[in-house]
């Protein structure tokens, strides 16, 4: 029986000619994240193991991107705990306040992550990754202390579920449909314990930020991690931001699949994923009229240029509606500094929109963008779970980086077609 | 080891957000944590807990972030045991890594009523509804799950594994 591409890459970071799905094994590690939410609680750990040093310097990063610019005290002494910990044991990559980006957006775009690689992040979202091509998963803090400590994880074996994407995108359609139709079809906990692995003629006509909107939502169907093949669009990728050699996997053709489901890009709609559950989702021409309070565009899920050149495409020469406050957050300092040079921050400004430095901040209800009771959001972020940007009664509405900025102009959720 | 406690149940999907919010993540400490525990969800529900009393969910219990403060909300609430359908997987890792008991049992979280007096029996697996007069069987842990279990959860596993200096024993 042949191995999945995500099988592949375990067997080859264990020693191992083959693995099976179910099968527990010590996986050796290329990169062990953090951020400032995580890493304090993994500190505590570490420090229990009895661990004096970190596996490896070069292979530990820290993303102080949470609660940041320190929102409180308590954000501030987390940091701090952070900052000295990354200073003692002589971690390269950390990033700090004027460095750092939003952790999913910024290790690919330093080069931090190439494909072959294993990743564990003590951050659900890190399996972004696999739009790379690697295998990368989200664990808690207590497994990045024992990641940090041995330089090695335990990890089950994953099932698969095989996605084929056939077709091409039509305007104003991005990956993050893809990603939310997907959950819409097989619920939050569809691919628990599994791996999403994506394949398919279609895969050409998605661009990386499509890929990485899409890997970054695989755990919102409880997946292990979601995978793509390499191809040119990849290697292009990664060598504009080569600091180290990368590896290529491929599924084999008789590897095993617990499901097979089939996406055609030519029949896919914006999608919106109504509160209180990613897999709420309804095509944006089944939506009736619903008045929004506020927009939010950015995340680990959709702050990378092309999120802000779509939105930008929309805004320009349009105001916001009245009562819409919209933020607007580039994901990374790079990001920010491109969005710069394309004039695209000026057009946001002209809007009536407002620019944050990078920060997770709304996406959970940290900061930068909280909810009152009964306000309703339109975000380009991955979770809208019942009080995940403030208050217990406020809702969230998910969809991709258009549908936001058309529901900024209009008011209420909006087709992107349609404005 | 045994524990008995009340159940206090929930439904499916309980998502990490419910468990405890993301605004109180700037703290690390337990029993700060275990303050706003179910909050969003239950406002009341701390005060109607006692030490030892038990969760019981549904399916894909723990959904959403890796924050481990949502075990150790749970842990530090006195919470002793979570019973439910399915984890969400990082919630489950997260749980034996610091060492809150979580069990797996559809019958159990079906058939177990919010107030029911339940007893768990966790080297045998037996979950034991006082009230109701009941007995549900819990789906046994693979193997390497109970070795960490062993070690009263990944920080005892590690711990041992740098005293040993062996790193590859699976």
């Amino acid at each position: 029986m042949g191995m999945t591409m995500t099988q592949k890459i375990i067997a080859a970071h264990c020693g191992k000619e083959i693995v099976t799905a179910g099968e527990f094994v010590e996986m050796n590690l290329d990169i062990v994240l953090g951020n400032d939410i995580t890493t304090p609680v993994a500190i505590n750990e570490f420090n229990k193991m009895g661990a004096s040093e970190v596996f490896d310097k070069n292979k530990i990063v820290i993303v102080l991107d949470h609660f940041t610019p320190n929102k409180d005290i308590k954000s501030a002494q987390q940091c701090k705990i952070s900052r000295e910990f990354a200073k003692e044991k002589e971690i390269k990559n950390f990033f700090d306040v004027g460095q750092m980006g939003i952790e999913h957006a910024l290790l690919p775009e330093k080069g931090l992550v190439v494909s072959g690689d294993t990743v564990i992040g003590a951050d659900s979202h890190t399996c972004t990754y696999g739009a790379l091509g690697a295998f990368s998963t989200g664990v808690g803090s207590t497994d990045m202390a024992g990641g940090m400590a041995l330089g090695t994880t335990w990890i089950k074996v994953p099932e698969a579920i095989k996605i084929n994407v056939i077709g091409k995108k039509k305007p104003f359609v991005s990956g993050k449909d893809l990603i939310l139709h997907l959950i819409g079809k097989i619920g939050v906990d569809g691919a628990t314990y599994k791996s999403i692995e994506f394949t398919g003629s279609g895969i050409k006509n998605l661009s990386m930020d499509d890929r990485f909107s899409i890997s970054n939502m695989a755990v919102e169907a409880g997946g292990k991690n979601g995978i793509f093949p390499v191809d040119d669009k990849t290697i292009k990728y990664m060598e504009e931001r080569k600091i180290k050699d990368w590896s290529i996997f491929e599924a084999d053709e008789d590897a095993l699949y617990d499901e097979e489901i089939t996406i055609n890009l030519d029949e896919l709609n914006p999608t919106v994923a109504f509160p209180s559950s990613p897999e709420n989702t309804k095509d944006i021409e089944d939506i009736g009229v619903i008045k929004i309070d506020q927009v939010m565009i950015g995340s680990c899920t959709n702050g990378r240029i092309e999120d802000m050149r779509a939105a930008a495409q929309i805004l320009k020469g349009k105001k916001v509606a009245d009562g819409v406050r919209t933020i607007i957050i580039p994901a990374t300092q790079e990001v920010y500094k491109q969005c710069i040079k394309e004039g695209i921050l000026e057009i946001f400004i002209d809007a009536g929109a407002v620019i944050s430095t990078p920060t997770c901040g709304p996406c959970l209800g940290g900061h930068m963008g909280i909810l009152a009771s009964g306000e309703k959001a339109v975000t380009t972020t991955n979770r809208n779970f019942v009080g995940r940007m403030g208050h217990k009664e406020s809702e969230v509405y998910l969809a991709s980086p258009a549908v936001a900025a058309a529901s900024a102009v209009t008011g209420k959720i909006q087709n992107p077609n349609k404005i | 080891m045994n524990t008995i406690g009340k159940a206090f149940k929930f439904g499916d999907n309980i998502d990490t957000d419910l468990i405890i919010p993301a605004r109180y993540l700037n703290s690390t400490d337990p029993k700060e944590l275990a303050m706003y525990c179910m909050q969003d969800i239950d406002e009341e529900f701390t005060d109607k807990i006692s030490e030892g009393d038990i969760i019981v969910g549904g399916k894909n219990f723990g959904c959403g972030s890796s924050r481990e403060h949502a075990p150790l909300a749970i842990k530090g609430a006195g919470i002793s045991c979570v019973i439910a359908k399915s984890y969400a997987r990082i919630f489950y890792r997260n749980s034996f890594n610091i060492g809150l008991p979580i069990l797996e049992s559809e019958e159990a979280s079906e058939k177990i009523s919010q107030g029911d007096e339940i007893q768990v029996d966790f080297t045998k697996g037996i979950i034991k509804n006082i009230t109701k007069k009941e007995e549900y069987k819990a789906d046994k842990f693979p193997e390497f799950i109970q070795s960490i279990i062993k070690y009263n959860g990944l920080v005892g596993y590690v711990k041992n594994k740098l005293e040993q200096g062996d790193y590859n024993d699976l």
